[in-house]
This record gives structure tokens, C-alpha cells and sequence, in this order.
């Protein structure tokens, strides 16, 4: 549009985009998913993917991990907006790249085929801490932990060997060494 | 063993110890156990509105004008729903509102029950915070928590949702003790080391500007009082956006007028042209910003703001400066008196050449108009308006449009409180009933809603509300018979195509002012406008006042859409005479 014929003005230039971790802790109380959850959708945000569960049975907190991508600008947004949520205690942010984190998903891998495909299939998931969850002659279900770009991989080269079937997680994060974000 | 209350006693206690007395409701099934309550507690006034909408915006008229907030009470369902308009409206502006609702039982949620909504679901996007209270322990608990949550910090609207069911069950009521906490203490996260910073720019800076908004208002009075020293202390020009108008006097010499998209043409240029620009309580919203691209270029920017989130939002700044406006600038003031006593006559000589440029854009004279003997022209309806109540203290409320525009052009606000307008939302519908929650809150001030036709007519039924309680208030309609910034843009921008913008059959509103048993007067001419005025001031009961005036004046000056501030569309007057606003209309 060459001309803007509205009240509204025309948007600017946008920055580069980034992957980010965001890790929130909440009180595990009715409706605070939809609180975090409605903040990205209402503003615009992306979720690539979420990862929620209490962690502490105790003083009722929830551990949300999200994955999103934006400009520092919107990074930035994200938190603070976060932080103004009444049921958030603290929110952390990581860059996908950083070192000091460790980040996981899981993923459930259904196969079905003969024992040479199944086998192969097993074999190819070895080095993602594969464990196998149940098995029949004609099956195997196995669990493997590992990065997201790593599942996309496998999730395609299994395909080959019977794959019928995929369900994951969204990832969780740590950071590495003794400190804890507070 | 302690008295039992029930959840509708509890609530009332809870009021009670918030010290409000003044509710805006209309009942219904869900609340009737509330409704019930209140014939016990006179301490408590509730003002029955005509539409849940009404109500909100009541509340907010009341909370804008005294710094309290405003309570709401509305039943579950429609209700509800009702209700979210204004509670957007409220969230936009940083206005603190409490709003009860009614529920269904809560064996009935979820069943899709007789006026059952999901209104914890529906107003979870326009509130600071909501509750659907399922346990009658956690009541009292939650009403205290909803107040505090709407009052500090960056202030707005927060909803608690009670079941029918929780309103009749009974528990005991522990006393509230308030903490003693100023509004956002827990929120100032500015340090000396800021202040310093601060002033470091003020005194290298040799083309300042102070712009300042509503955050100064909603700090309180001792922020106004405080802005009016720094300004004076340091000889800097000062703009307003359209929510802190009255922060600082409107006639004073170093006020620039208001700023933005019909803000005048020396603001405007000022804030494109300044080296420092101290955002203090504004949020650099896209009506006062323009192109953010071109956005005042070369100015270094600091931005004083309570919350966080609203500093680097749109607009990337030098110095973010996170705290109570009132607290910031005491420490500034205090600060330059100790370390640069001096400051105001070392700084004349600095920012005197930046007072001359000033004075030539202010000789533009940008909110000047054309006037006429025969018709009302609405600018000059809004400076009649002014000239006969400026000794009066004023309370102004506005619908949303062309009125509003030229009623924070030419009205001046000296003082904090007295002008309310929906900034954020524009909400048409919004000044009648904010006029009613005004006139509550202020029994024998002059409380005018400088109005558009066809504004009006959608929150028209409080009239009724003005009348039952014996409100006086003045609704003066500038009327166009248009949707009139509709209308202007249309013609601007869509070839004067005047799609759907001109209200055809639209009420006598002198016999629909008659018609509620109110009082209607009508002006016509400029010759007899001053005269009908007066009478209107000098009524004392609700007054319609339909200001016939101009149909087709604009709303100038105006930054066109994409365009930075420098930019300027002026009026009709100054596009006879300046090459540069013809120019300014192709680029429209």
C-alpha cells in the first residue's frame, strides 16, 4: 500500500527475530494458563511451543516454559508484561543459543513394521536417550529426549521405518552449574 | 464464637472498610442477595443507572475526578457483558474501577444456565486482575486484594465475579487492615543515580521539552503542584497529551497546548525539533507519536513512568526512569536545588533561542478559526463555554470525536481532576454518564459533558439517572448532525464520500431534554449563544444544550495519518495564505 488512507498509522521498521526461552512461575490457581497464554495471543506474540506443570505441590507453583520468537524489543515486552500479571512470581528469559541452559523436549515415537525396520528405527533413536515403552511383534513405542530441531530431524528419517505416529512435548529449560534464577 | 456474615454482608463490609461511598449498579437475579444487603447500610449510596455501560463509565467520571476508585455492581450475564465496554475504557486510561458481579450458582457454571457468561473469560483481556470467588472464605480476602490491585501501581479496572450460591453462604469477616502503603510505592525502582542522569541532560540540553500526560494526574494533586515548580524552575516548555490537560495551568505562557494528532503546531514542532524530551507519565501512544520512524529525531529521551511495560513499548528511550511521578520529581527538584542552585538563570541564557523558535511557530496560531456572524462555529461555541465558566471550578467531561478535539484546544484546565475524557478506547457514550459519576462525586460543582450529537445518543438513557438523583448536569451538544471526525476524515481521505456519517432523523433534543424532565435550551446564532449559556449555568437541574453550529467544520490543525510532526495539516485560514499546508493536503 503506497498510501496509508486510514486513521491508523503505517508500521515502521522491524529488527531481526530471535528465539527465546521465557520460563514463568506462577501460582497454580483456575485460569492462569489462559492468563499467559491470552497476554501472547492479545498482543501478538508467538508461542512455538508451551510447557506447563506445578512443581511445587507445597506453595502451589507452576513452572510455564515457553518458546517464542521476536524482536529484543518484543523480548522485552513479553517480560514486563509478564511481570505485571498478578499470579506471576518471576519470569526468566533465555536466548536459544546460550550455553548455560540446557533445553529438552521428549518425544513419543510409535513404529510399526517388521523387526529389521523396527530395529533400525530403534537404532537410529539411540543417541537421543532412547528408551523403548512397550513392544509387540509388530511395534515398538520409543521415548526419546532431546532438542526440538533434533526431533524434527527424526521425525522425519523414521518416516522410512514405519513411523506412524508422533507426540511431544514443548521443551523445558535449566540452567547448568548450581545457581538457580531468582 | 465470631458472628457469621453472609457473602452479601461481606462484600458491604469490605466496602465499608475501603471506605466507599458510592456505588454504580443495576441489579439482577445473580446479584439480588447484594441488592438485598444494601437497605442496611446507609452508609453506602447506590446511584441506579440505566445500562451496566452507564455505570462503568459513572465509576470512572467519579475515580478521574476525586482519585478514588469507583464501584460498579452488575448482574451475571448481560450484566456483565454490559459492563466490558467501560472496563476496557477504564484499563486503557489507568482508571481504578471495581466491578462486582453477579454468577450463576456454582453448581450451575458451566451448564450454559440462564444469564450464565463466562465473565472471568470475557473480562480477562480489559482488567488488571479478576477473580470468580467459588469458596466464601476466600471473599473478603479477594475484595481487599481487588482494591489494592486497582489502586496501585499503574491504576485500571479489576472485576471479582460471586456466585449466587457463595453470596448466601456465611463465614466470618476478619477486620482489613490496610497497609500503609503510597500509591506504586512497591513500584519505585528508580535510583539517585537516575535523578543525577536527569539532570545531567537538563543542563546540557539547550532545546528541552517537558511532555507530560495522564500518569501525572493519576499520581495525584501533589504531582500537579510539583510538575508547576520543575516547569518553573527550569524554564522549559511544557506540552500535554489529551489525558493530563489541567496537570498544568492551560493559559500559562510555558504551556504549549496539547500535543498529537490535533495538538497545536508548536507543539508538535517543538517535540520534533527538541534535543531532550522528558516523557513524564505518557505513553508514546501512535496519536501523539506519528511516524515513530520520524519520530523527534534527534532528541535524547527520557521517560518517566510507574509501569515498566509502558517504558521502550513504541518508542526506544535514552533514560527510562521507573516510579510514582510525584516521587520522581521531588527527588529531581531537591536535587537540582542542592546541586544547581543556580539552575533557572544559567539556563535562561541556554534555551532562549529555543523560546524564539517557539514563538514563531506560536505565532502560527494553529487553533485559530475562521468565525462567522451567522452560524456557530463549535470552536467558538467551546471558547464562549470557557469565557462564562473559567471562574466557576469546572468540571469538563467529553464524548469522543471533533467536540472533544476542540474542547482540549480550547478549554483551559488549571487544575488536575476536572477534565475526563475517554483517551485510550475513544468511547462515544462515554461523557453523559462519566458527567453523572462527576456530578456524584461532586454534588455542587458545574459539571458540563461538552458533547457530540451523535455521541450522545448512545449512552442518552442516564439522563434519567440525572434526573432520578437531581444531578445537574449540562450535556452541551455541538451539533453537526454528523458523525463530525467521520465526516472530516471522509472528506480528507475518501474523497467525500460521506458513507453512513450523517444522522438523519435524529430527536428534538430540547423536547427529549423535556421528555426525561430535564431542561431543554437551543442556540442557534452566534448573537444569542452567550445569553443561553447563562442560562444554563444558571439552571439548576440537568440541562440539554443543543448547540446547533457549523456542519462541516474540520478539526484542525492535524498530523496526517504516517506523517511525523513536523508535518502539519493547518486549518482553513492558514491554507489561503502558506504554500507549505497545500503541499501538506497532497500528501494526505
Amino acid at each position: 500500500m503506497a498510501k496509508a488512507k486510514s486513521a491508523y498509522s503505517i508500521p515502521g521498521k522491524q529488527g531481526k527475530f530471535d528465539t527465546h526461552i521465557i520460563v514463568v512461575w506462577v501460582d497454580n490457581e483456575p485460569g492462569v494458563l489462559a492468563r499467559v497464554a491470552g497476554l501472547f495471543s492479545s498482543r501478538g506474540y508467538s508461542i512455538e511451543s508451551l510447557a506447563v506443570a506445578e512443581v511445587d505441590p507445597k506453595l502451589n507453583i507452576s513452572r510455564i516454559t515457553i518458546v517464542t520468537t521476536g524482536t529484543p524489543q518484543v523480548i522485552e515486552q513479553i517480560k514486563l508484561q509478564l511481570k505485571k500479571l498478578v499470579p506471576v512470581h518471576k519470569v526468566a528469559d533465555f536466548k536459544r543459543e546460550d550455553k548455560k541452559v540446557i533445553f529438552k523436549e521428549m518425544a513419543l515415537f510409535k513404529v510399526v513394521g517388521n523387526s529389521s525396520k523396527k530395529d533400525k528405527a530403534l537404532k537410529a533413536c539411540k543417541k537421543y536417550n532412547a528408551v523403548i515403552l512397550d513392544k509387540t511383534n509388530k511395534s515398538y513405542v520409543i521415548q526419546i529426549t532431546a532438542l526440538r530441531r533434533e526431533i524434527d530431524v527424526m521425525s522425519k528419517n523414521l518416516k522410512k521405518f514405519g513411523l506412524v505416529s508422533v507426540s511431544r512435548t514443548g521443551a523445558v529449560a535449566m540452567t547448568r552449574g548450581s545457581e538457580i534464577f531468582k | 464464637m465470631s458472628k457469621l456474615y453472609s457473602g452479601a454482608e461481606i462484600v458491604f463490609k469490605c466496602l465499608e472498610d475501603q471506605k466507599v461511598d458510592h456505588v454504580f449498579g443495576y441489579p439482577g437475579g445473580a446479584v439480588l442477595p447484594i441488592y438485598d444487603e444494601l437497605k442496611n447500610h446507609s452508609s453506602l449510596k447506590h446511584i441506579l443507572v440505566r445500562h451496566e455501560q452507564g455505570a462503568g463509565h459513572a465509576a470512572e467520571g467519579y475515580a478521574r475526578s476525586t482519585g478514588k476508585p469507583g464501584v460498579v455492581f452488575v448482574t451475571s450475564g448481560p450484566g456483565a457483558t454490559n459492563v466490558v465496554t467501560a472496563l476496557t475504557d477504564a484499563f486503557m486510561d489507568s482508571v481504578p474501577l471495581v466491578c462486582i458481579s453477579g454468577q450463576v450458582p456454582t453448581h450451575l457454571i458451566g451448564t450454559d444456565a440462564f444469564q450464565e457468561c463466562d465473565t472471568t473469560g470475557i473480562t480477562r483481556p480489559c482488567t488488571k486482575h479478576n477473580w470468580l470467588v467459588k469458596n466464601i472464605k476466600d471473599l473478603s480476602k479477594t475484595i481487599h486484594k481487588a482494591f489494592e490491585v486497582a489502586t496501585t501501581g499503574r491504576p485500571g479496572p479489576v472485576l471479582v465475579d460471586i456466585p449466587k450460591d457463595v453470596q448466601f453462604q456465611k463465614t466470618t469477616y476478619k477486620k482489613y487492615n490496610k497497609q500503609k502503603k503510597l500509591n506504586g510505592n512497591s513500584k519505585n525502582l528508580f535510583s539517585q543515580k537516575d535523578i543525577n542522569e536527569l539532570i545531567q541532560l537538563m543542563s546540557q540540553s539547550s532545546k528541552p521539552i517537558f511532555y507530560t500526560g495522564g500518569g501525572v494526574v493519576n499520581s495525584g494533586p501533589k504531582a500537579s503542584e510539583l510538575i508547576r515548580e520543575l516547569v518553573s524552575l527550569t524554564g522549559f516548555p511544557i506540552t500535554s497529551t489529551l489525558q493530563g490537560l489541567g496537570a498544568f495551568p492551560g493559559n500559562d505562557n510555558q504551556f504549549l497546548g496539547m500535543l498529537g494528532m490535533h495538538g497545536s503546531y508548536e507543539a508538535n514542532n517543538a517535540m520534533h525539533d527538541c534535543d531532550l524530551m522528558i516523557n513524564i507519565g505518557a505513553r508514546f501512544d501512535d496519536r501523539i507519536t506519528g511516524k515513530i520512524d520520524e519520530f523527534s529525531p534527534k532528541s535524547k529521551k527520557v521517560h518517566i513512568d510507574i509501569d515498566p511495560s509502558s517504558i521502550n513499548k513504541n518508542v526506544k528511550v535514552d533514560l527510562p526512569i521507573v516510579g510514582d511521578v510525584a516521587q520522581v520529581i521531588s527527588s529531581t527538584i531537591k536535587t537540582i536545588k542542592k546541586v544547581k542552585p543556580g539552575f533557572a538563570k544559567s539556563n535562561k541564557q541556554k534555551i532562549s533561542k529555543w523560546w524564539e523558535k517557539i514563538q514563531k511557530w506560536r505565532s502560527i496560531k494553529s487553533f485559530d478559526f475562521i468565525n462567522s456572524t451567522e452560524t456557530i462555529k463549535p470552536q467558538y461555541a467551546v471558547q464562549r463555554l470557557y469565557e462564562l465558566t473559567k471562574n466557576k471550578d469546572t468540571y469538563i467531561t467529553t464524548e469522543v470525536g471533533q467536540h472533544q478535539m476542540w474542547a482540549a484546544q480550547h478549554y483551559k484546565f488549571d487544575k488536575p481532576n476536572r477534565w475526563m475524557t475517554s483517551g485510550g478506547l475513544g468511547t462515544m457514550g462515554y461523557g453523559l454518564p462519566a458527567a453523572v459519576g462527576v456530578q456524584v462525586a461532586h454534588p455542587s460543582k458545574l459539571v458540563i459533558d461538552i458533547a457530540g450529537e451523535a455521541s450522545v445518543l448512545m449512552t442518552m438513557q442516564e439522563m434519567s439517572t440525572a434526573v432520578q438523583y437531581s444531578l445537574p448536569i449540562k450535556i452541551f451538544i455541538l451539533n453537526n448532525e454528523y458523525m463530525g471526525m467521520v465526516r472530516q476524515w471522509q472528506e480528507l481521505l475518501h474523497e467525500k464520500n460521506y458513507s453512513e456519517s450523517y444522522t438523519a432523523a435524529l430527536p428534538d433534543f430540547v423536547k427529549l431534554a423535556e421528555a426525561y424532565g430535564c431542561v431543554g435550551i437551543r442556540a442557534k446564532t452566534p448573537d444569542e449563544l452567550d445569553d443561553k449559556i447563562i442560562e444554563m449555568i444558571n439552571t439548576d437541574r440537568p440541562v440539554i444544550f443543543d448547540c446547533m453550529v457549523d456542519k462541516e467544520e474540520n478539526c484542525f490543525p492535524m498530523i496526517p495519518s504516517g506523517k511525523p510532526h513536523n508535518q502539519m495539516l493547518l486549518g482553513p485560514k492558514d491554507q489561503k495564505e502558506t504554500k507549505i499546508t497545500k503541499k501538506g493536503k497532497t500528501l494526505v
